[in-house]
């Protein structure tokens, strides 16, 4: 029982770094990026090719220390996001989302088909773990509990010092004004991009992070639904806009999608094949709930970020 | 005579085949306050644009500090210390007035991410100066008290007092500024209007001003340029201007019946 809710909270804080990201790109920066999923993807495959052990089917075996993976995950996913900023980011609101959507899609079908690099729909295994041998197996999960928490306050943190940051409040004026922030020296499409440039290389740093704690990869785990769909829900749910609602946005979510499973023990087995509906219903209610009774979330978003002004009183 | 600061040259922008400016040329000189005036839909706005590069022209060309800046966008163009007001004033409702005014400071080390990650001790410093420097123009326009009200809450004319303030910001060359007054209760327009000839005595700024308030306009300038039909119809001193046939009957019209009537 304690380990099962130890890997819940490893799975919710990769998912919250992946909330986070995305909260910087839609609540702080206005990128309606229905295509997140395809940088954690990115991120995850490339931490398993650098890590991974040599194998006949596909690229891979590098076998580099895994921070160096992890390293690569996020410099991968943000030279990718680099380049698809060139011609994405000059579309704003649906037809950047839709371009996104696009990417996402093709992505993991590159993903699924391109078996010299990916090993197809058979996936990836034996991705080296961290720290496996210092503790018995049955333990890790605590081991690697500290991990992700690690990664996902070094996250947290790098997100709210930029976006309480001058860099931020460009954010911010874009957001409301772009052609004032234009006509006030701030190259506006640099600023987006570089928002978007590094919160996909936090989600690509999720994804090593996910990789080396299953010791698996494949394509399955980054589905529209799993990847990008959850992430939108604990964005939305938490509070757009506001780092710690995503946080709790996406361990609530989490929480009720794998809990669910606690339901097929008490349902009829006819019932409990139908585990996959009942979830997008439990998840589905959260949603409606929120969005009637909260419509900004469960947190919402704190409106002005620079605490000089009092210290100018005392000075 | 000092020599043009900004020179504008055969400037032509068509909108689906209308000519909204018709190979317009003219001259603003250096430290002078000129004026822009032209019926409603004369091409004064998109002159604006064009020059500030928000619009790119079908033909011509803008020289400013004699440099040729008829393709730089936007925030190339503020680099060159040119700047402009809009027609309908501008801000950033969720902002406090403080932050408003903050955004447009130059060289602001925290722009960069790896200073806000990691020089915050330096980034603060910056701010706190940056933040003194505001709260000193905003005691200047009489607006301090609303330093740290979001900025939805101004009320028209405070607005276009923010729009002055965030121009005392920086170090500009010259200022365009489209319709000041437009808008703004009366008292609050002699105030506005006595800021904006600060901008230029104290400051030294060039200033290109749209107006259609006639009596504003002939007493702050100190050239007038008519823009009729997206062309430069004529120009002179308020006085030449004003006297000038041709103006009453393309612009003045009514305007000057109704002189002669008070
Ligand atoms: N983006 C645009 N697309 C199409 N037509 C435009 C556009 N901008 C301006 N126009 C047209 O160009 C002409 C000149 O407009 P402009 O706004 O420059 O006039 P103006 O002199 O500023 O007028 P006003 O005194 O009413 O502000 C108008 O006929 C206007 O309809
Ligand atoms: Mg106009």
């Amino acid at each position: 029982m304690v380990n099962y809710l130890s890997s819940y909270l490893v799975m919710a804080c990769i998912y919250a770094m992946l909330a986070l990201s995305l909260n910087m790109q839609w609540g702080y920066t206005g990128l309606m990026n229905f295509g997140i999923g395809a940088f954690y993807m990115v991120g995850a495959y490339t931490s398993a090719i650098l890590c991974g052990l040599p194998s006949p089917e596909h690229l891979g075996g590098f076998h580099l220390p895994i921070l160096m993976g992890m390293a690569g995950a996020a410099c991968m996913a943000g030279l990718i996001a680099y380049l698809v900023a060139i011609p994405a980011l000059k579309l704003r609101g649906g037809p950047f989302a839709i371009a996104l959507l696009a990417i996402q899609e093709t992505f993991f079908l590159i993903i699924k088909n391109e078996s010299w690099l990916t090993n197809g729909v058979w996936g990836i295994r034996d991705i080296p773990q961290p720290f496996f041998s210092l503790v018995n197996p049955r333990f890790y999960v605590f081991i690697y509990l500290i991990i992700a928490i690690v990664a996902l306050t070094l996250t947290y943190l790098s997100m709210e010092r930029a976006v309480n940051s001058p860099w931020g409040r460009v954010l911010r004026a874009i957001r409301e004004d772009e052609t004032l922030t234009d006509m006030s020296g701030k190259d506006c499409f640099n600023f987006r991009r570089q928002s978007f440039v590094f919160s996909s290389m936090v989600a690509g740093l999720a994804g090593a992070v996910y990789v080396h704690y299953t010791g698996f990869v494949s394509p399955q785990t980054f589905s529209p639904l799993m990847s990008t769909f959850l992430v939108w829900l604990m964005v939305m749910v938490g509070g757009t806009g506001n780092n710690r609602g995503v946080i709790l946005g996406a361990f609530l979510v989490w929480g009720v999608w794998v809990g669910s499973d606690f339901i097929t023990n008490l349902v009829p087995a006819s019932v409990a094949t139908q585990i996959g509906f009942i979830r997008m219903f439990l998840v589905g209610i959260i949603l409606t709930v929120t969005v009637l009774t909260r419509p900004q979330g469960l947190l919402t978003q704190k409106l002005s970020n620079i605490q000089l002004i009092e210290e100018e009183k005392h000075a | 005579m000092s020599e043009a600061i900004l020179q504008v040259k055969g400037l032509t922008k068509k909108f689906g085949g209308v000519a909204a400016v018709n190979d317009c040329s003219l001259e603003v000189r250096k430290g002078s306050i000129t004026g822009l005036i032209g019926p409603n839909g004369a091409g004064k706005t998109t002159l604006f644009n064009l020059i500030t590069g928000f619009l790119v022209p079908d033909a011509g060309k803008v020289f400013f500090k004699g440099k040729d800046i008829t393709s730089l966008t936007p925030h190339q163009v503020f680099k060159s210390r040119l700047f402009r007001s809009f027609q309908i004033a501008r801000d950033y409702p969720e902002m406090t007035v403080l932050e408003n005014l903050m955004v447009i400071c130059e060289e602001q080390l925290g722009e960069g991410l790896f200073n806000a990650w990691f020089r915050s001790g330096q980034v603060q410093n910056q701010q706190k100066q940056f933040a003194r420097k505001a709260v000193d123009i905003l005691k200047f326009i009489e607006l301090e008290q609303k330093k740290d009200l979001p900025a939805k809450y101004l009320s028209g004319g405070e607005k276009k007092l923010l729009e002055i303030a965030r121009m005392m910001m920086v170090d500009l060359d010259m200022v365009l500024l489209d319709e000041p007054g437009a808008g703004v209760p009366p008292a609050l327009q002699d105030k506005i209007m006595s800021h904006i000839q600060n901008l230029s005595r104290e400051r030294g700024l060039t200033l290109f001003i749209v107006e259609h308030d006639m009596d504003i306009i002939m007493n702050i300038c100190d050239t007038i340029i008519v823009m009729v039909e997206g062309r430069n119809f004529t120009q002179g001193t308020p006085q030449q201007v004003r006297s000038n046939p041709a103006v009453i009957e393309a612009y003045l019209g009514r305007g000057g019946e109704e002189k002669k009537h008070e």
